[in-house]
């Protein structure tokens, strides 16, 4: 079993198994990923890369599904957009 | 961004689930080059998702083939657009163009979400989808999930869920108990099922099952609190942390219909070695029609020894595929849609969640044409993933057309295929 890893969602410290997705890590911190275009948060439907309702903003990167994408070590993950 | 990558495939596969990787062995014991590509960061597709890693699994011992086999993998990697002997992905780092001689489509399916209120409230998922990310790694143990919505995966992942420690108060499937006796005599002829069956039934011991039930509302401040089913006909309002919800599946056929595959009734109509109305494209398992894991495997096989160039061995294999088929039926039967869930959605309920689009906005429209020019229902980045097959059951609308890009895709991935074609052609040419 590979050590768990540490990811920062809006600034705040997760730790999450090794292996688990971005989505895995901002379900366990709040639940929401994202801004709906009226304005309503929304969270992870599909969990498998086809509905874009998990998209967040990884480091510089913007419009990131993360459901399928693994924790690496220090990112910082922000669901403000 | 990296470069560019190009590669040659004699058989290039699309999707690692059982049909995909089945086809890639089978094609790649012909002694081919063989690739196959994934939009996941690992093989296994939805219903071998993690098991990978269990080195006991008939996943592990497929994967162990293919490695032996020297398939080449490609994950994280998406497929947006084609050209004739060419397919077009997106690599976490760079676009690259995949050539092939013979190509599998085995895309999978997606689960069915249909509209209610409340249904965009966090922690409303797919049942599917919130075992993919229970499987990617989410603590379940102690939460109080409501599975809701039609057909076996509801089952499977029921068992599933409460195996790693979640509470469910219930299971409801909007199918009648007819339907499902009915079902239940269909599997007569499938002893392998009856076996998943009857394992499936020791992990869901004590876990309440309502057939003639569903959805009708999920409540909260902002996450979900709380669910209201009608359960035989009388609300019922439940307490839970996730409702788990999806009305059986619908095949992803949008690489098929780009590449120009003939469809019928919705799906990719192939001949009896998998074989596409278009020369050298092959399609197995779900895009041909919902049908379970043993049925995606044996296309995927037949598929694969076919793009091999042993039809020989393909067709031995043509007597297990029709076995299978007729589970297929059953399953088209028993997990039709009810009438009654057309009006689960009420004015205000979003249907198209990319854009929210209103219930009463999409009523107004005559097609699925009108409804994008005029709401946008559809035109966000799901391309009408979600909202398609939703708005299909509730309005009987088709979608007309599919067109590249068939993933929201990177400009730069876009100018590298574009400044691609122009060489090519300016060669055609003589580069005036």
């Amino acid at each position: 079993m590979r050590k768990p890893i540490t990811v920062k969602v809006n600034g705040k410290p997760i730790v999450v198994p090794f292996g688990s997705t971005v989505a895995v890590a901002v379900m366990m911190a709040e639940s929401a990923c994202r801004n709906s275009v009226t304005g309503e948060r929304r969270g992870p439907l599909c969990g498998m890369g086809v509905c874009f309702e998990c998209r967040l903003t990884i480091g510089d990167d913007s419009y990131c599904r993360s459901c399928q994408i693994l924790c690496q070590p220090e990112m910082e993950v922000r669901t403000d957009g | 961004m990296g470069k560019e990558m190009r590669k040659h495939f004699d058989v290039l596969t699309i999707g690692g689930g059982p049909a995909g990787l089945a086809a890639s062995v089978r094609a790649a014991e012909c002694g081919l080059r063989v690739g196959i590509v994934d939009d996941n960061p690992s093989l296994g597709g939805q219903i071998w998702r993690g098991e990978v890693e269990d080195c006991t699994s008939e996943a592990a011992s497929l994967l162990g083939r293919l490695t032996a086999l020297g398939v080449e993998i490609l994950c994280g990697t998406r497929v947006f657009d084609v050209a004739p002997g060419v397919i077009w992905a997106e690599a976490s780092d760079a676009p690259c163009e995949l050539g092939y001689k013979n190509l599998v489509i085995a895309t999978g399916a997606r689960e069915r979400f249909l509209p209610f209120p409340g249904w965009t409230l966090p922690n409303v998922m797919g049942a599917g989808g919130l075992q993919a990310l229970v499987k990617s790694g989410l603590p379940i143990a102690g939460k109080r999930v409501v599975v809701a919505g039609s057909g076996p995966l509801l089952l499977a992942v029921a068992a599933y869920l409460r195996k790693h420690g979640a509470e469910l108060p219930i299971l409801c499937e909007q199918a009648s108990w007819s339907r499902l006796a009915q079902f239940g005599l269909a599997l007569l002829s499938q002893p392998q099922k009856i076996a998943q069956g009857l394992s499936l039934k020791g992990e869901l011991a004590g876990v309440p099952f309502a057939a003639n039930s569903w959805p009708i509302a999920a409540k909260g401040q902002d996450v979900l609190q709380q669910v209201v089913i009608s359960r035989n006909a009388r609300l019922e309002t439940l307490a839970c942390d996730y409702l788990a919800c999806g009305f059986h599946l619908v095949p992803n056929v949008e690489l098929a219909a780009l590449i120009g595959c003939r469809l019928r009734n919705g799906h990719v109509e192939t001949d009896e070695f998998q074989q596409t109305s278009v020369p050298d494209v092959y399609c197995a398992g779900e895009p041909t029609g919902i049908g379970g894991l043993e049925l995606s495997r044996v296309e995927g096989e037949i598929a694969g020894f076919t793009a091999g160039g042993n039809r020989d061995a393909a067709s031995k294999l043509f007597a297990t595929r029709r076995r299978f088929r007729k589970f297929a039926g059953a399953l088209d039967r028993t997990f039709r849609l009810r009438p009654e869930l057309r009006s689960l959605p009420l004015a205000e309920t979003i249907v198209c969640r990319c854009e929210d689009v209103t219930y009463a906005r999409l009523r107004q429209q005559r097609s699925w044409r009108a409804a994008k020019l005029q709401t946008r229902c559809g035109m966000g980045p799901c391309q009408g993933r979600v909202c398609g097959p939703a708005t299909q059951f509730l309005f009987g609308w088709i979608s007309d057309s599919v067109r590249p890009p068939i993933f929201p895709t990177r400009l730069s991935s876009l100018a590298a295929m574009s400044c691609d074609r122009q060489s090519e052609h300016s060669e055609v040419t003589g580069g005036d």
